[in-house]
């Protein structure tokens, strides 16, 4: 029996598909089914296969989760190095928008060497709409510099109308970062550019490499124990906590791309023997660029849940000397006693409760085992910006008769939820209200509630903690909707 | 007064709409109109002949030194010129910069909003070349110029550039009240031009609404920044402006939703005309040619 026949009790997976997508008009149906699917082991395969269409225009009118190509740059690839200012080039509402939505934390001092948590934007008007802002960006670089003198340099997010009315960013970016001797970087990452967030963050990979891996690029000195931690975003600390780990078995962390990182960490990245990629999906790209021009090759890991961190922490090391392998199963051992204590306390539990995920382009995957970890079952999951390569990254992680949703409409999940009454969602804030008034619990995986880190062993207590809150809150228990009470 | 009259001219870039509409308004005057020419060209040279001189305050420039077009006041940006004629230039950005078309809908959007359309018969806007975007289409949507004028000569890309411009005006003619009001030829003194003028206004289902012949007269009135109307009012090709602006007068409602044609169709008309020549004409021209020499 699968995860998901058991959850849907008389229908399967398939059919519950077809039943979900009779409500649409029939061309769209069709083109929403190849979005769908059951992970079925074929013959010959060891997983089961979830294959699905992705990356591929939304259809207008279905609420789409998804972000643009904007939120890629701004929010997830440049807006965590904290030591640059990041201008949200356009109208104000982006920028304000988009303010310290991904909780990625910093050390440092704000308005002096980090600036995170600042909303810098050109707030363009009707005139700079009709006469260009080429002028107006230049004046607040000037401006910038004048305010916060120990910036590091300054990016331009642009904003839709920046690409409208074909201002030549790139001309300003080169003209001052000449007269004032820092890195300007000029973004094209245009919301209406590409399908979602994920081409933001390609945009976002290549300006890194023409701007910053270029001429500053610092790929000489270094140990044979630098490692570069790729795609951690700091949410809630998540990269502290990796770190920690990865220092404890003797690796050195030159720089972590991009949560509480710094211009110059990144300059100095080219120095590492090994790129630890996390977030394959938002920056593997800059992984196979410094494999291709620093010879730095990379590799894969996943820090949630006990099971994966051993595994990645062994992985790891394999690709260093005895002293490394030696430390890491001392790391491993050091924290047994607590993954045993955080497992007596939660499993008993969470075991055998139901859980949905619709993330973003990485933790539908990877946060899977951590919840194998506690006996959850995974019966559905999905990405709102995978590619295809994610989805055969997803095979190994998910079980027989998983159901599988790309970019799932707000109806889909809707009624993916009200059938299979799981007794958790994990996703994002705007599924979040709708699914707790459905009387099912909720867990934001994009920024953990206002929690976290959900990073590593520390991050594992975190996770187990919050799981255990939402599903086994009193509150639920309460949420009995009178007519039904009175009928 | 009667009710207010909204045009606009249209046309491949260079054709002469600045020239032949500042010319057809001063004539127009002449009928006891009272008139607002809205330059509709970043260039701002839709009113330098009214005014006699190149209007410096446009609209766009002015909200920009001011911060924006609301600290703007009318008397601000509107002119008075020849005859009483009132001037409006929207202005725009310097070539390649920023995005003229919207630079229009603003300075037209406050126009309206301030009154500037009150008291008046007659409102011509001067748009530039071609209707690349949006913005440059605004006085041909709802509620703004009721007929265009497309001046044109008998040259191929003038020929091509009216027909495109009718297509914009049959995009617009059903959700708004658009219509075309004609085709004014500017005579350029290519082959059989009037001909060609009169099938192509055939073709969209329009009429030649006045044939202007050549006259060095408008470029000396133009050197002395003004029209032929106040350069030399009782030369012929003021009669000429005169006629056409008569015709335009009476053509008021008369306007019709244009049938734009294919290149294609276009090309063939050419052919037609003889102008352009077929590849079997062409050789059997080579054959004779070589025929000839031999």
């Amino acid at each position: 029996m699968t995860p998901l026949d058991e959850a849907g009790g008389a229908v399967s997976g398939e059919e519950l598909i077809a039943e979900v997508l009779s409500a649409y008009p029939d061309k769209f149906a069709k083109r929403r089914n190849k979005h769908l699917t059951i992970a079925r082991t074929a013959e010959g395969e060891e997983t089961p296969g979830c294959g699905v269409k992705s990356n591929v225009k939304s259809i207008p009118g279905v609420m789409t989760i998804r972000g643009c190509a904007y939120a890629g740059s701004k929010g997830v690839v440049w807006g965590p190095i904290k030591d640059m200012v990041h201008i949200s080039h356009g109208p104000v509402g982006c920028g304000h928008y988009s303010w310290s939505q991904r909780r990625n934390y910093f050390n440092g001092t704000t308005g002096i060497n980090s600036f995170v948590t600042m909303q810098v934007t050109s707030d363009f008007q009707e005139r700079d709409i009709v006469f260009g802002g080429d002028k107006k960006l230049g004046i607040m670089i000037d401006e910038i510099e004048t305010l916060f003198p120990l910036n590091k340099g300054v990016t331009v997010q642009s904003e839709c109308p920046i690409g409208l009315i074909g201002d030549d960013i790139e001309g300003v970016a080169k003209k001052k970062a000449k007269e004032i001797g820092k890195t300007i970087v000029p973004v094209r990452c245009e919301g209406f550019r590409g399908v979602s967030q994920s081409l933001g963050h390609h945009i976002a990979n290549d300006t890194i490499r023409d701007y910053v891996l270029k001429d500053n690029a610092n790929a000489e000195g270094g140990t044979d124990y630098d490692v570069n931690v790729i795609g951690d975003y700091n949410i809630g600390g998540d990269a502290w906590a990796s770190r920690r780990l990865l220092e404890e078995m003797g690796l050195r962390v030159v720089s972590v791309w991009s949560g509480d990182c710094t211009l110059s960490e990144m300059e100095h990245a080219p120095k590492a023997k090994l790129n630890l990629i996390h977030c394959y999906r938002s920056m593997n790209y800059i992984c196979r660029h410094m494999e291709e021009t620093f010879g730095v090759p990379w590799m894969e890991f996943n820090f949630f849940g006990p099971t994966q961190i051993a595994k990645s922490l062994r992985a790891i090391a394999a690709k260093f000397d005895e002293t490394i392998q030696q430390k890491a199963e001392e790391v491993i051992a050091k924290y047994q006693p607590m993954v045993d204590a955080v497992l007596a306390k939660y499993k008993p539990r969470l075991e055998g409760k139901k859980v949905m995920l619709y993330v973003g382009g990485l933790r539908p995957r990877h946060v899977a085992t951590a919840y194998d970890d506690l006996g959850m079952d995974i019966i559905g999951t999905g990405y709102e910006f995978a590619h295809g390569d994610d989805y055969k990254r997803t095979s190994p992680y998910v079980k027989e008769g998983t159901l599988i949703y790309d970019d799932v409409t707000g109806y889909e999940l809707e009624q993916f939820i009200e059938k299979l009454r799981p007794d958790l969602v994990g996703s994002g804030i705007k599924e979040k209200y709708a699914t707790q008034k459905m009387g099912v619990p909720f867990r934001q995986m994009h920024s953990w509630d206002y929690s976290g880190p959900y990073h590593g062993y520390d991050g594992f207590a975190v996770f187990a903690r919050d799981m255990d809150m939402a599903v086994n809150s009193p509150v639920w228990s309460l949420a009995k909707a009178p007519w039904k009470a009175a009928s | 007064m009667s009710e207010l009259r909204q045009i606009a001219f249209y046309g491949k870039g260079g054709i002469g709409k600045s020239t032949t509409s500042q010319n057809t308004l001063a004539a127009l005057v002449e009928l006891g109109q009272k008139i607002m020419i809205v330059g509709c060209d970043p260039k701002a040279d839709s009113t330098r002949l009214i005014l006699n001189t190149k209007l410096q305050d446009t609209v766009l420039h002015l909200a920009a030194e001011a911060g924006s077009v609301e600290d703007l006041e009318l008397e601000d940006v509107v002119k008075t010129g020849y005859k009483d004629i009132q001037c409006v230039e929207a202005g725009g950005p310097e070539p390649g910069v920023g995005c003229a078309g919207r630079g229009v809908i603003t300075a037209i959007n406050f126009l309206e909003e301030n009154g500037a359309y009150d008291d008046m018969d007659y409102i011509s806007y001067d748009v530039l070349g071609d209707v690349v975007c949006g913005g440059f289409a605004m006085p041909i949507r709802e509620n703004k110029a009721q007929e265009i004028y497309i001046v044109m000569s008998g040259e191929m890309m003038a020929l091509y550039a009216a027909n495109n411009i009718a297509k914009g005006i049959l995009k617009y003619a059903h959700s708004g009240g658009v219509r075309l009001g004609g085709l004014i030829c500017n005579e350029r003194r290519t082959d059989k031009e009037l001909e060609l003028s009169e099938a192509l206004a055939a073709r969209l289902g329009t009429k030649l609404i006045h044939f202007v012949p050549r006259d060095n007269v408008v470029q000396h009135a133009e050197l002395r920044r003004q029209t032929v109307i106040q350069y030399d009012p009782d030369c012929q090709q003021a009669n000429e402006y005169r006629e056409l602006a008569r015709k335009i007068h009476e053509n008021s409602g008369k306007g019709v939703i244009p049938t734009p044609i294919s290149m294609e169709e276009l090309e063939e008309m050419l052919m037609e005309f003889g102008i352009l020549k077929t590849e079997e004409q062409q050789l059997a021209e080579l054959e004779a040619k070589e025929k000839a020499t031999a």
